[in-house]
């Protein structure tokens, strides 16, 4: 029978299963942190567990950490000691790769897993982090975990699941010029609801998709959380393939052909069945913005921001007014009317060489508006930083006025000393818009790098394709 | 794990969709390294007016006294009535454990985040899924009667009015039911068979060495 992608990963890590399709998973990479972690070492410990297979780990410090004066070391008392409860765990008990703080390739733990090739295609890729869905662009299974999931995984190297239903999310046509794989998921976001995806593994396919660099897949995947979905995946092209060469834990030799003759296999077949369907015109893309406190409650550039009495579901509607009323937005304000105290290009969404590239080609040549507070740069990982740098890129937004940071979550969370004042508002590449996401009383829209680039230009939201 | 039988408790209504793991427990919380104390800062951003850092003394701060939770009506709620989507975002288990932590042993709702609600069987919570307008009822019901009571009865997947004039059956998967009325530590459970896996293991990094 033809089988999707999601069957075939999923089949071919099925330990055991129940009567009632309760199976057992077998995890291949196990992503850790330090914010999700130290629970679940404690609660390893306090049982006289052992972790299963150290190989299958790879750590790295990122949420807490600082993106600048880091010879200051981790001021925060309560991070550092997070950090250092990370540093000691693996330490005691191993891992195939630790990237702890200060250390050159050190960054976000959905940053360094694929530029590091420890994810490869076909894997079961875990972290105790949602947005491990970005794992998904390499044609491998990736999902957040709970810190007792974290535990069970780290003890059994196991996942005791039932399989999800399957989604295909098909674009077809291609993304007109100015308009990235973000612009593209939060416009998928915008249709589908951020609960569109739950209970579901989404496929995104298509040409548009096919189109994508790897960047721009792992853009998409990461948002699939946002969408509901645990898991998001695209089948394994040359592309893939190309990325993962040559990387430190990528196969080399004689097992790399084995690796890759095996990784073709990794595609949906011809009439695979999904249980949903949605299907997507590339070509009606544009520029999106957030206006909401919701991934979903976005708008095109050209649009405005919506007016809760035209919304006839009471539920939606009390929603609006109350993410409006957070966000300090009048209805039928055009979104190009919103003015920015904040910008903010980084996190796991889109802090890699790509983004900054696309940012940088807005930046070049032009200067933050004098409006604008704090405009911030933070690669997503000290390897994206050096190449940047090799790039003249850091140049090119310190010259605009922006600040050039260390790698990190940073102001995604707002965990570490980036953050938002109440009522502050930013243009950020983050994944979400939350109330007091990026501080309390802080109000996010999110963008493409290209579209936050231009409003730290502007001072306010514009179409990025007016300025190239 | 707190095994889960029979529980009946006060409700408190929070009636807002999409309510995220933020709201739930903010991020300033994440970084203390233990499973516990967390319910002094649930919802923290809601339920007090001003903000909150780890290490305040939380009987001193201010309370905001338009949240529900504040509503003496509901001090001793441990069974929370949301909306739909409840627990999306971020799949920080601080988020049971605070709602735990605070008293809350149930949660309904039309539908939860996956993460979340696997998150909370995990900590002996359950997140029961009722239709829209059964939800519906069971806030009408809540806002009318002060003291309003429910009793859930896991192993006959029943929520019922203390009385019984309401009740409605709910859905839970068998092994879930099982592992929480018996207060069963998965990881026990897994390690049960942990023959199978190191056979699987063997196979699967013959076949695909570069998986090591
Ligand atoms: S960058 Fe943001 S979303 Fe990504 S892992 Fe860090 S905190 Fe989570």
């Amino acid at each position: 029978m033809a089988r999707t992608l999601y069957d075939k990963l999923w089949d071919s890590h099925v330990v055991r299963e129940e009567a009632d399709g309760t199976a057992l998973l077998y995890i291949d990479r196990h992503l850790v942190h330090e914010v999700t972690s130290p629970q679940a070492y404690e609660g390893l410990a306090l049982a006289g567990r052992k972790p299963w297979r150290v190989s299958s780990v790879v750590a790295t410090a990122d949420h807490n950490t600082p993106t600048k004066d880091w010879h200051r070391g981790i001021e925060d008392p309560i991070s550092r000691m997070q950090v250092e409860t990370l540093d000691q765990n693996i330490r005691a008990h191993g891992a195939k790769a630790y990237f702890p703080f200060l250390h050159k390739h050190q960054g976000i733990v959905h940053v360094i897993g694929p530029e590091q090739g420890a994810t490869l295609p076909g894997m079961t890729v875990v972290c105790g982090d949602s947005h491990t869905s970005t794992h998904g662009a390499f044609a491998a299974l990736a999902f957040g975990i709970g810190t007792s999931e974290v535990e069970h995984v780290l003890a059994t190297q196991c996942l005791i699941m039932k399989k999800a239903k399957s989604m295909l999310i098909r674009v077809d046509g291609r993304l007109p010029a100015g308009v990235t794989a973000k612009d593209l998921v939060l416009a998928i976001i915008g249709r589908i609801g951020t609960a569109g995806g739950t209970g579901h593994a989404i496929e995104f396919a298509g040409e548009a998709i096919r189109a994508l660099s790897m960047e721009g897949r792992m853009t998409v995947c990461n948002m699939a959380i946002e969408a509901g979905a645990r898991a998001g995946m695209v089948a394994a092209d040359q592309r893939t393939i190309d990325y993962v060469k040559g990387r430190p834990f990528a196969p080399t030799g004689a097992m790399w052909d084995r690796a890759v003759a095996h990784w073709r296999t990794l595609v949906s077949d011809d009439g695979a069945r999904y249980d949903t369907t949605h299907v997507f015109a590339a070509a009606a893309v544009r520029p999106q913005v957030t206006w909401g406190t919701s991934p979903e409650m976005v708008a095109a550039i050209d649009e405005r921001v919506p007016d809760p009495d035209r919304e006839r579901d009471a539920t939606r509607r009390e929603g609006i007014a109350r993410a409006l009323a957070y966000m300090g937005l009048t209805p039928n304000t055009p979104m190009t009317d919103i003015r920015i105290d904040k910008v903010f290009i980084g996190s796991c969404t889109n802090s890699r060489i790509e983004d900054l590239r696309q940012a940088a080609a807005v930046v070049r040549g032009r200067r933050v508006a004098g409006s604008v507070k704090l405009a911030l740069v933070v690669p997503g990982s000290g390897l994206v930083k050096a190449q940047a740098e090799a790039e003249g890129l850091d140049r090119v937004f310190r010259d605009a006025g922006f600040e050039w940071r260390e790698p990190g979550c940073s102001m995604c969370l707002a965990m570490n000393d980036d953050r938002l004042a109440p009522g502050e508002r930013c243009a950020s590449t983050s994944n979400r818009n939350f109330e007091g996401r990026q501080g309390a009383g802080g109000r996010t829209h999110l963008v493409s790098p290209a579209m936050a680039a231009a409003a730290a230009v502007a001072g306010h939201f514009v179409d990025v394709r007016r300025l190239y | 794990m707190q095994p889960f039988r029979v529980h009946s408790g006060i409700v408190a209504p929070l009636d807002r969709a999409n309510v995220d793991t933020d709201a739930i427990i903010p991020k300033q919380f994440l970084k203390s390294i233990k499973r516990s104390g967390f319910g002094p800062n649930l919802f923290d951003e809601w339920r007090y007016l001003d903000h909150g850092e780890p290490g305040m003394d939380h009987t001193k701060r201010p309370h905001n006294p338009q949240f529900v939770l504040n509503d003496p009506r509901y001090a001793r709620a441990s069974i929370l009535l949301a909306r739909r989507n409840f627990g999306c975002g971020s799949s920080r288990e601080h988020a049971p454990w605070a709602l735990a932590d605070f008293g809350f042993r149930a949660l309904i709702a039309p539908s939860y985040a996956d993460i979340f609600h696997n998150n909370c069987y995990k900590n002996g919570l359950l997140p029961i899924v009722l239709p829209e307008s059964q939800v519906d009822r069971l806030f009408a019901d809540t806002y009318a009667f002060p003291g309003f009571q429910l009793t859930i009865d896991l192993e006959r997947q029943v929520v019922a009015t203390v009385d019984g004039a309401l009740a409605f059956g709910f859905d839970v998967e068998p092994f879930r039911k099982h592992c929480l009325l018996n207060g069963l530590d998965d990881i026990g459970l897994t390690l049960q068979h942990a023959d199978t896996i190191q056979e699987f293991e063997a196979k699967r990094l013959a076949e695909q060495p570069w998986l090591v």
